[in-house]
């Protein structure tokens, strides 16, 4: 367990280390297209490196209240909704950390997240969809899941990652409109022709690669999300049941979009196609996939296996 | 001069190592202790919640006399074994937890007690202290073990032994506390 907190929190800084030298790099080779000089060129650079620095920043400390801000969530107190403050409550003493903060979002599709930047400052929330679905078993496996999204510190990592993704897809954003609009007319006095076809190549794929890299990684988070909250509960069909409710209900999530959609226990945009294997652009993998998983640990553990119903 | 580096080196290493392993076990048993003081907070909260459980269901349950004697004297013997350690106050909670389970049994039997708002309140708080008090268990059992293990593996066992780290007592469940306790009224 400690090895594999270890190992997150490493991978974490080498991810954003990564990205913010992606971002410089951007920054270098946009500086080179506009102004073809080498003090433009730096200047760039250091402009980037600087934007980065301060959104991850800004990202660590506030992207929790951002991302609870955005998804209309509303905290709650033990008294308004007494069995969800008590099912988290138990799947925080099952994992020996802190009571996080419990976030009720008014929406009738069934889905849940945590956010924070640590056990110490974590978030959970749940729809009304949720609540009003699942019974106590299934709540418990949801709530164990996303209480293992905390312990393993994923929180931080997924918070960190979607900003900065969301830093470059915003830059090279800018700087392809930015081109259009006139940048390409100024470049023609100073800039050169190669750094400019290479800027407009590197602002394209920076953002794709940036998405491949953080969805995969969020992929694979969700399986061993699975199995820790297996671990918390000793209750596999717990868990099973409820993703077998959460795919059933054709409902998407209004108040969740593609920057906040990796957070989710299950993808809350609803994209149709039910598909065997997980596609590049999967925030989730296949949810059929991970509840069969689910059925074949209850299996193991000498509980009755069902059929999914889904 | 050679010589003389190479033991400082030596001596450097062995200290590290040496406070790396004494702070584990610090950590470790650090974990130990405030998951025992988990499992206590939630014995405690079951005994305050038992009172007033039984003032709630007794005017329902007046043919159940002998019932809620039992829980309430289980309940006395788990707050007197609360000085005992683990493994008497184990025994103690886990005879409760027996008493507490037939009550809710006999009280399938009583309709009304299912409308009553103040019951199913305090049926919920119950519910949830016995999960607790399980999953509280059940971190507790897993911070001992790794513990104990530390305790007796080398080398961690030779800081251990060195600077009097003892290995801990795990809270036992008893055998038909191993199925999900079932307690809904719904």
């Amino acid at each position: 367990m400690y090895e594999q907190i270890t190992r997150n929190k490493r991978d974490s800084w080498f991810l954003i280390i990564v990205l913010i030298v992606v971002l410089c790099g951007l920054g270098l080779v946009i500086g080179l297209a506009w102004f073809g000089s080498r003090t433009g060129a730096i200047g760039f650079l250091g402009v980037f490196g600087i934007v980065a620095i301060v959104w991850s920043l800004i990202g660590y400390y506030a992207g929790a209240g951002m991302v609870l801000a955005a998804s209309g969530a509303r905290k709650i107190t033990h008294d308004q909704a007494p069995e969800l403050w008590n099912v988290v409550d138990e799947m925080r003493i099952a994992g020996g950390l802190p009571m996080p903060d419990v976030y009720i979002i008014d929406d009738p599709a069934p889905n849940a997240f945590a956010t924070g930047r640590d056990p110490q400052h974590a978030s959970v929330a749940v729809t009304r969809g949720l609540l009003d679905e699942l019974n106590r078993d299934e709540l418990q496996g949801v709530l164990a899941h996303e209480m293992s999204h905390v312990r393993n510190y994923d929180i931080r990592f997924a918070t960190l990652v979607g900003i900065l993704v969301g830093v470059i897809a915003l830059v090279a954003d800018i700087f392809i409109r930015g081109t259009f609009w006139g940048g390409g007319r100024r470049s023609e006095g100073g800039g050169n022709a190669i750094f400019f076809v290479l800027a407009i190549v590197l602002a394209l794929l920076a953002p794709l690669a940036a998405y491949i890299v953080q969805f995969a990684i969020s992929r694979h988070r969700e399986y061993l999300a699975d199995a820790s909250g297996v671990e918390l509960t000793r209750n596999p069909l717990g868990l099973a049941h409820a993703l077998e409710k959460i795919a059933a209900d054709p409902r998407p999530l209004r108040v969740a979009n593609r920057a906040t959609a990796h957070l989710y226990i299950a993808n809350p945009l609803k994209n149709k196609k039910a598909k065997e294997s997980a596609g590049l652009f999967d925030t989730h993998p296949p949810i059929q996939k991970r509840i069969a998983i689910l059925l074949a640990m209850a299996h193991d553990t000498g509980e009755p296996a069902e059929a999914p119903q889904a | 001069m050679i010589a003389l580096i190479i033991v400082i080196a030596i001596v450097v290493v062995v200290a590290i190592a040496v406070a790396l392993l004494y702070n584990g076990l610090v950590r470790r048993r650090n974990q130990v202790d405030n998951a025992w003081s988990q499992i206590d907070v939630q014995l405690k909260r079951r005994h305050d919640l038992i009172p007033n459980l039984v003032e709630a269901v007794k005017d329902y349950m007046s043919y159940e006399q002998e019932t809620l004697t039992k829980v309430t004297d289980a309940r006395a013997a788990a707050v007197s074994a609360g000085s005992q350690g683990p493994e008497a106050q184990a025994r103690a909670e886990n005879a409760l937890t027996q008493s507490l389970r037939s009550l809710f049994a006999v009280a399938e039997n009583y309709p009304d007690l299912k409308a009553n708002q103040n019951v199913l309140s305090l049926q919920e708080e119950l519910t949830t202290t016995e999960n607790k008090i399980s999953f509280a268990r059940q971190f507790y059992n897993d911070s001992v073990m790794t513990f104990n293990m530390m305790i007796q593996q080398f080398p961690s066992n030779l800081i251990a032994g060195m600077f009097n780290f003892s290995a801990r007592q795990f809270f036992q469940a008893e055998e038909a506390d191993k199925e999900v306790p079932k307690v809904d009224l719904r």
